[in-house]
């Protein structure tokens, strides 16, 4: 897995209904890196990932995959190089590990093809990058909510892309599984050089995880660049109408966001 | 790494011998059944009989009881079960929802309902039946799915508009019988809850034409099928075609269950129980449509032979499946309300 694709979208202009969610957005995914995608609610982060993997076609402009169009590319071509993990898939019931891991090995069969060896053999190298072997025959309704995300990731990484979206990976995760997945992810793009892009919530852990931060606000692009160029007072301000202020991250030398709020910033004012 | 591959390797092939040995099991209790079916009777024909006549030879007696009336009875009993056995499981499993199987949804009396019409009220009979019954059975499929299409097809709100239908086409099916004044009791039992007497070779021919173009046709969507489990989403950046999938799904087991509906009437909650009988022998992992197809037909070949033998009077098929059945459908509406379901 050393090709890079370029992942890029050109005067998109999408939504649900007659409802637009964003408006001619131009963004260019760099290779390679982790991009976290930030916002407010609803501010349309999902919508853009949804479009960017061909799930949500768009009402204007285009995502281009290599130069080539997403939304005319076969689903099963593009779903050998460019991976979903949505925010909220369904594990059926009873379902083992291995047995939803390799699920992930759709696009590269056909309906008569048998199950083969490097199907296998996908399914066990997801298993060992994600330290879910352990959990091979385990159902996966009896897992934890962070082994349940890392056999979810095992799911798409079987899939072998060189690139890979992931809608809120760490909802519903506790902070010492939230940190697990992103280390993990973190791994993959070092030792892969698997391009990440992910939709997160929790600005800080984006800013700490992220080569490149995008921070969508009123149905476009508000900024784009490293943590230390997007993550500033005035851009929280703008994207979610909340004053904090900007410290050092003592542990990764990062942007740290401080939330001002309305109770408790009387210390703050005197000190600052 | 290749102690992990050898891990995966085990895992899977300890699923898929379990899922193996249910299907031969399976496999092996309907050709029992089958044969079962032929030799007892009013009267016993030993096998060497049975055999003699299934390969085409004449035996005095035999020829007629087990080549006329049984073996056409039984072989239809399997082929209508496997059909309905295996478009329930396709439904429950695309929807996914055990609830949404097309006799609790309403597609098996549409069926049902315009095969009456046409025999009836226009004196129909035939292929012109089979194309009334197929063609209102997909209707009501469509039908249902665009009611409940709301950006979207949710199980739930499907399935209830699905059971509105349903209670619906029955009062159409009792307002036919009723205007039907010479119509006998038996035949009209058929269409409401099915029935398998009086079965010929003629009423064969059409389901097993219909299982063998759409049978392997529903079958090869068993990939897809598995990956739309994981949510639309998933499977679509899967590669899954999700619209394209639905509707050779949706027609295909629609068609299975009109053809079989035609031939012997809705045999009542086969196509419903089957799929979770099957996923409680198989178990969790694999393909539950062989399994459901044949559980299906054991279904409907042992329902037949109690209602035929061993409950004192005759009662037709369905009967005996809906006896079966009701139970388990009002055992998962509590199941799902305590579990706070939204249904």
């Amino acid at each position: 897995m050393t090709t890079t694709h370029a992942l890029a979208v050109e005067e998109l202009t999408i939504g649900y209904g007659d409802r637009a969610v964003i408006t001619s957005l131009d963004l260019v995914i760099p290779p390679g890196e982790i991009t976290a995608i930030v916002g407010a609610n609803a501010c349309g982060k999902s919508t853009l990932l949804r479009s960017m993997s061909r799930l949500l076609a768009p009402k204007a402009g285009r995502v281009l995959l290599d130069g080539k169009l997403v939304h005319r590319t076969p689903a099963k071509e593009l779903a050998r190089v460019l991976g979903l993990l949505p925010q909220s898939p369904l594990a059926p019931e009873g379902i083992t590990v291995t047995e939803l891991v390799g699920r992930g090995r759709h696009p590269h069969q056909g309906i008569l093809t048998r199950w083969r060896r490097e199907d296998d053999e996908a399914v066990a190298a997801a298993l060992d990058a994600t330290s879910t072997a352990d959990l091979a025959d385990r159902s996966v309704d009896e897992l934890s909510g962070g082994q349940r995300q890392r056999v979810w990731i095992a799911m798409v990484l079987a899939q072998q892309t060189d690139l890979l979206l992931l809608d809120e990976p760490t909802t519903f995760l506790d902070v010492s599984h939230q940190i697990e997945v992103l280390d993990l992810l973190t791994d993959l793009n070092r030792t892969r050089g698997t391009t990440i892009v992910m939709v997160l919530h929790d600005l800080n852990l984006a800013a700490r995880y992220a080569d490149h931060l995008v921070a969508l606000a009123d149905g476009g692009l508000y900024a784009a660049g490293t943590p230390e160029e997007v993550l500033t007072a005035d851009g929280v301000r703008a994207t979610f109408g909340l004053e904090c202020r900007i410290i050092e991250d003592p542990v990764s030398g990062k942007p740290l966001m401080v939330p001002v709020g309305k109770h408790h910033t009387a210390a703050v004012g005197k000190a600052g | 790494m290749s102690a992990t591959v050898d891990l995966v390797v085990r895992t899977r092939v300890h699923q898929s011998r379990r899922r193996r040995t249910v299907i031969a099991v399976l496999g092996a209790l309907v050709l029992a059944a089958v044969a079962t079916s032929l030799m007892v009777g009013q009267r016993f024909y030993p096998p060497a009989d049975v055999l003699a006549v299934v390969l085409g030879e004449q035996v005095p007696g035999a020829s007629f009881t087990v080549g006329r009336l049984r073996l056409p009875r039984a072989v239809l009993a399997m082929l209508v079960g496997l059909c309905f056995g295996v478009g329930g499981v396709t439904f429950q499993t695309m929807l996914r929802n055990p609830l949404a199987s097309p006799d609790v949804i309403g597609i098996s009396v549409g069926a049902s309902a315009a095969a009456a019409f046409a025999i009836v009220s226009l004196s129909l009979s035939g292929a012109a039946v089979e194309v009334f019954a197929i063609v209102a059975g997909l209707g009501v499929a469509l039908l249902i799915y665009l009611l409940s299409y709301r950006g979207g097809v949710a199980g739930t709100r499907l399935v209830l508009i699905g059971i509105g239908m349903a209670a619906m086409l029955t009062s159409v099916i009792n307002w036919i019988l009723d205007g039907a004044g010479n119509w006998d009791l038996q035949q009209a039992l058929r269409w409401l809850t099915g029935s398998l007497n009086g079965v010929a070779w003629s009423d064969v021919v059409p389901v097993l034409c219909a299982g063998v173009v759409l049978g392997p046709v529903l079958l090869a969507q068993t990939r897809r099928l598995a990956t739309m489990q994981l949510g639309d989403d998933a499977a679509s950046a899967l590669g899954v075609r999700l619209d394209l999938t639905r509707i050779v799904v949706i027609v295909s087991a629609v068609g299975l269950i009109s053809f079989a509906t035609a031939a012997t009437g809705p045999i009542a909650f086969v196509a419903f129980l089957s799929g979770p009988i099957a996923a409680r022998l198989v178990g969790p992992s694999g393909s539950l449509m062989v399994p459901a197809a044949l559980v299906g037909a054991l279904l409907v070949l042992v329902a037949d032979f109690s209602g035929q033998f061993l409950l004192g009077a005759r009662y037709p098929v369905g009967v005996v499946t809906g006896v079966l059945g009701a139970p388990y459908l009002i055992y998962l509406i509590v199941r799902t309300n305590r579990a706070g379901g939204s249904l």
